[in-house]
């Protein structure tokens, strides 16, 4: 946590995002879950687009809000042929959870941004989840393992991106 | 929470609240009409094309992994391939002959069938398609195959491999189409016993390899081992094509049905090429009242009941 503690304190400097840097990591997002994820893998699978989405939130809310989350969201739909709305609504409650949270998670370490992430990917999870259950009436409880998962990609996806946005600042 | 409202005198439009609410119902209103009604299938159709190149790049290191493994195939096993090729071979001459004979049984059926009045049996064609992309939703046992409405490739027909039933065509899109496993939860084939020619329907459990005869009285004749193929009652599955092969019988007498367990034949989690079946024969119109219960049945689709 001392390598964490680190980058955060440097990272009070606010550092300029391009919208290019911005849309890139969500296309790619979209194209990681995209990829044949099957079987176990699919359950462990983290939810690449919504952690991205939640980064963006939480750093930048004013350029990347509810409404593009809420964008990406039925593209998403389309992608995995769910019900039209139901990844929508999911990640529009995830964007405002990282709407709230973005001046509050910026004082906190990663450790402690890990505990309020797990707090709203589980609510984004159980939202899904739920539209699912009322729709079917089942509901595959392995399936909120791709919560904990998502958890854990948080850590190492603020270092890549706080890393790639520093590199940005240097070479210009 | 309102963290944003020392920043009002910059205007920034309403108030993350209000977004939050706004786009909630929103995607709610979407929900219930997607779910109830099905009037979005032009607009998602539409989506698609835009999400579509993102799902082609997604699915290259699939094939390539594939192509990898072909590769390495070729290089390695030369041998076993003759060998297969060998005994492949000699499998298509079995079948010719057998096929031949069936030809000639197939122009008696017809013949006698024409004596008899009774409408005739179509055929049927079959177009062979390609899988993309495996189901990426937890809950749900789709694949997604190569051709779509550019195949002319209709929501109803039904897709099979070489050894029985894989599921059904659900959604067209314009280069792509939506296939239902048989395994889905829910999903209802119309079946009988081929021993003994007892008709039931068998219905996906969710699981990836496993179906369940429902509805089953205890008394009924079922056997373990026992085939069941499609019934073609529903004239949505043409009759006679192996679903599935009864493992397990349970008869417990407290309840008023058998609980017996069955598995798929048909590849339904490893093939990469699959049949689709198309100019299924036009089914004589149902008489209008009807009981829900056999309708729902009848339709083989878990949308009734969604």
């Amino acid at each position: 946590m001392m390598l964490a503690r680190d980058i955060n304190s440097r990272s009070v400097i606010e550092r300029p995002v391009s919208n290019f840097f911005i849309f890139t990591s969500v296309f790619i997002a979209l194209l990681i879950n995209g990829l044949p994820w099957g079987g176990i893998w699919l359950l462990l699978r983290p939810d690449f687009v919504a952690v991205v989405l939640l980064y963006w939130c939480m750093h930048k809310p004013w350029r990347f809000g509810i409404g593009l989350s809420w964008t990406v969201g039925i593209l998403a739909d389309v992608s995995d042929a769910s019900l039209f709305g139901q990844h929508a609504l999911a990640y529009t409650v995830l964007a405002y959870g990282g709407v709230v949270l973005n001046h509050r998670l910026q004082m906190f370490d990663l450790r402690q941004q890990a505990i309020h992430v797990f707090g709203i990917l589980s609510l984004t999870y159980i939202i899904y989840g739920s539209v699912h259950w009322m729709m079917s009436g089942h509901i595959t409880w392995l399936y909120f393992l791709g919560c904990l998962t998502s958890t854990l990609l948080w850590i190492p996806l603020s270092i890549a991106f706080l890393a790639m946005r520093q590199k940005r600042v240097e070479n210009e | 929470m309102d963290s944003t409202q020392s920043f009002r005198f910059f205007n920034r439009g309403p108030s993350s609240v209000a977004r939050l609410v706004f786009f909630a119902v929103f995607s709610l209103l979407l929900l219930f009409v997607d779910a109830r009604y099905r009037y979005l299938e032009s607009t998602r159709s539409a989506l698609s094309i835009l999400v579509s190149p993102i799902q082609r790049i997604a699915s290259w290191p699939g094939l390539l992994w594939q192509q990898a493994g072909d590769l390495y195939l070729t290089q390695s096993r030369q041998h076993s391939l003759i060998a297969e090729n060998d005994s492949l071979q000699q499998k298509v001459q079995l079948n010719a002959a057998q096929l031949l004979q069936l030809q000639a049984l197939q122009a008696e059926n017809q013949q006698l069938r024409k004596l008899l009045e009774q409408p005739l049996r179509h055929d049927f064609t079959a177009k062979l398609v390609e899988i993309t992309h495996a189901e990426r939703d937890v809950f749900m046992r789709r694949v997604r195959v190569n051709k779509g409405e550019n195949a002319d490739i209709k929501v109803g027909q039904v897709v099979m491999d070489d050894v029985g039933i894989v599921g059904q065509i659900t959604r067209v899109y314009p280069w792509l189409s939506e296939v239902t496993l048989i395994t889905e939860k829910n999903h209802a084939v119309p079946v009988q016993v081929l021993r003994n020619g007892l008709r039931a329907i068998v219905f996906g459990s969710g699981n990836t390899s496993e179906l369940s005869l429902s509805y089953t009285p205890v008394s009924a004749d079922v056997q373990k081992d026992d085939i069941l193929v499609t019934s073609g009652i529903d004239g949505l599955y043409p009759p006679g094509i192996p679903v599935a092969k009864v493992i397990s019988v349970v008869r417990d007498p407290v309840y008023p049905f058998a609980s017996i367990t069955c598995l798929p034949l048909g590849g339904v989690d490893n093939h990469r090429h699959l049949l689709v079946l198309s100019d299924m024969p036009e089914q004589v119109e149902r008489p209008l009242k009807e009981p829900t219960k056999s309708k729902a049945a009848s339709r083989g689709m878990t949308r009734s009941k969604q």
